[in-house]
């Protein structure tokens, strides 16, 4: 007859310690953050907006009450209404849509070419903080050369290679290359930095111990381990990029009208300042609110995560 | 401290022949050569464009053309023509036409007053904001600090000089719009507007630095041995507090000088940034290299000053 494995779980009965022990609320690090994150409600408050901006850009088409490049020739230049929540531009276009819309593409803008920075960044980091020694030095030493460019001299310089007339898909794919190649400095100084601790650590010398090959020790055990400071980094460069993205397009070297965009928008608005302010401050605004939010929820992850404040209220 | 600085001076030399040698190569691969269209945009007829391309020494090889280039500028200090303003030189334009007579007029030293003012009031609000945030920690007025530093680094600064114009010069009437160096009162806005980024930067940095200053064992060292607060804030935690401060001012002042062609388009102040924003959006490629390089030179000159002086301060970091 088989007999069943049974798990043993212990006496029947537990003594009031044991059962003490068993009955705490759980402590981990990850419930710890949250729980401090959660109590910080300008952070919360950043999050939703994040969450509201990124979700109504996305589904754009089913929050805006006009069309993208709908013109009302009968309404042109107006103030914010109760018809238009924004005021009209120079051809009647709803500027309350186009901020929705141009949000896509300052916020998509922001996000991928923070997640290639992250790519290119994350991945020079872990090499250099893991094999140490030459290898580290010399890519370091290239690090530091680097910064010592102007990034944004130079990502002026890269949009100016691409073609004037070329598509909006052409010119935010040479936005993501190009704020990427531009911001993955840091992060590559915070990844080595991270590893070059972290490799000392005894699980690190188990799995070496066990066999782990360098890529697996890498991505199964340093990784994890290092992505907090990598998050927060992440939140902070998504607003640097969309400040970037709009100061590129304010200069006219971001996407080209009709395709709004933040900074676009901003640029067309200044012209316009004397007669019809709000066409420049629903972009303004739009940029600093949303920065600002970004800023706020980044901050919040930063004290949550932050070893000296645990368990401080 | 030598063998430090020698090492730091060879480094900047390699920056900045790398940045000539990495924009020379982008302006060549740009489309559209300076000759392609004339100054106002239209095509040209191949055979007038051969022959400007000749006579600028364009149809040569890149390396070349860049070897010419950088002897003109390493010997001559000439930038070379501007290619869409057909009648003026690149220095002309940057360095003003009359430089000796009407310095003040240079653009370049335009920028240069701009930048150097807007530094000293971020630097002489900052330093002193990010102190008293750090000495009155987690109280009201750290808090609004803080809320205040957020906004400044938040808020990108032509966009907080759009909101400036249309508060002071549009509601108020206090500020005149644009211009400079006719009135005191324009130069107000901008060196305020270009201010703000950094020192949002230099508070929170200062604050920081000072609260983990504060925590230190000399500190505590100090105060057991009875000395007064006020001493040992001023001679052991301050000097002590200003190091990482120092060593982010090299990339803050990068930030800043880019800042600088913004506030410079917005204000309509006649420095080197408005000419670059106009270059950029004409591709004049000959002057957008001339800014370029300059911005960069004058950057690795800052950064090699930054060193040394964290350098000097920090010993530790001389043996590196």
């Amino acid at each position: 007859m088989a007999v069943e494995a049974r798990r043993v779980v212990g006496p029947a009965v537990r003594s009031r310690e044991d059962q003490d022990i068993l009955d705490r609320p759980r402590y981990s690090l990850l419930n710890d953050t949250i729980k401090r994150l959660r109590k910080n409600r300008v952070a919360m408050f950043a999050g939703f907006y994040i969450i509201a901006i990124t979700l109504a850009a996305a589904a754009a088409p089913l929050v805006t009450p006009y069309g993208r490049d709908e013109p009302h020739f009968d309404h042109t230049r107006e103030p914010p209404s109760s018809q238009f929540w924004f005021g009209t531009d120079k051809l009647g276009r709803d500027v309350f849509t186009r901020i929705i819309y141009g949000g896509r593409v300052s916020l998509g803008v922001a996000y991928v070419g923070s997640i290639t920075a992250m790519l290119i960044g994350v991945s020079y980091g872990a090499i250099a903080g893991f094999f140490r020694g030459h290898t580290d030095d010399l890519m370091m030493r290239f690090v530091d050369l680097m910064y010592g460019f102007p990034t944004l001299l130079f990502i002026i310089m890269l949009m100016l290679i691409i073609p004037p007339n070329s598509s909006t898909g052409m010119i935010m794919l040479g936005l993501f290359i190009g704020l990427g190649l531009v911001s993955w400095l840091n992060v590559a100084r915070l990844v080595r930095g991270q590893f070059l601790s972290l490799r000392e650590k005894e699980f690190v010398e188990a799995a070496v111990a066990v066999g782990a090959s360098p890529f697996r020790t890498i991505t199964r055990h340093l990784l994890p381990n290092a992505f907090g400071p990598v998050l927060i980094w992440l939140t902070l460069q998504i607003p640097a990029l969309i400040l970037l993205e709009s100061t590129l397009s304010f200069i006219g070297l971001g996407v080209k009208p009709p395709t709004p965009s933040w900074g676009g928008m901003l640029s067309e608005g200044w012209r316009a300042m004397r007669t019809s302010p709000w066409l420049a401050l629903a972009p303004a605004l739009a940029i600093i609110i949303t920065m600002l939010m970004f800023n706020f929820f980044g901050d919040g992850l930063r004290d949550a995560t932050d070893p000296t404040m645990r368990g401080r209220d | 401290m030598a063998s430090f600085v020698a090492n730091r001076l060879v480094r900047s030399v390699v920056v900045i022949f790398l940045i000539s040698v990495v924009t020379f190569a982008m302006m060549q691969l740009a489309p559209g050569g300076p000759f392609s269209s004339d100054a106002g945009g239209r095509p040209r007829a191949p055979e007038v464009q051969a022959r400007l391309e000749a006579e600028f020494g364009l149809d040569r090889p890149p390396v070349e053309q860049y070897i010419t280039y950088m002897g003109k500028l390493l010997f001559h200090f000439d930038f070379g023509p501007s290619m869409r303003q057909i009648d003026f030189s690149v220095n002309e334009l940057l360095f003003g036409v009359d430089f000796w007579s009407d310095p003040l007029g240079s653009p370049v030293l335009v920028s240069a007053q701009l930048g150097l003012m807007s530094f000293m009031l971020a630097v002489a609000i900052g330093i002193p904001l990010g102190v008293v945030s750090a000495l009155y920690r987690n109280r009201p007025a750290d808090h609004g600090a803080m809320f205040v530093t957020t906004l400044g680094i938040s808020v990108p600064n032509f966009v907080l000089g759009l909101i400036f114009i249309l508060i002071f010069s549009l509601w108020l009437h206090w500020l005149p719009v644009f211009g400079w160096g006719d009135d005191w009162r324009q130069m107000v806005m901008p060196v305020v507007v270009l201010a703000t980024g950094g020192m949002a930067i230099i508070a929170r940095l200062t604050r920081a630095s000072v609260l983990e200053t504060l925590g230190a064992d000399y500190v505590r060292t100090a105060r057991a041995k009875g000395l007064r607060e006020r001493f040992v804030m001023t001679r052991h935690a301050l000097p002590n507090s200003l190091i990482p401060v120092v060593t982010v001012l090299g990339p803050l002042l990068a930030a800043w000088l880019t800042g600088t062609f913004f506030v410079e388009l917005v204000f309509a102040i006649p420095g080197i940034g408005k000419f670059f924003i106009s270059a950029v959006t004409n591709r004049d490629y000959s002057l957008i290299m001339a800014t370029i390089m300059l911005y960069s030179i004058v950057l690795v000159i800052m950064n090699l000053i930054v060193d040394i002086m964290y350098g000097f301060l920090d010993p530790r970091i001389r043996y590196d």
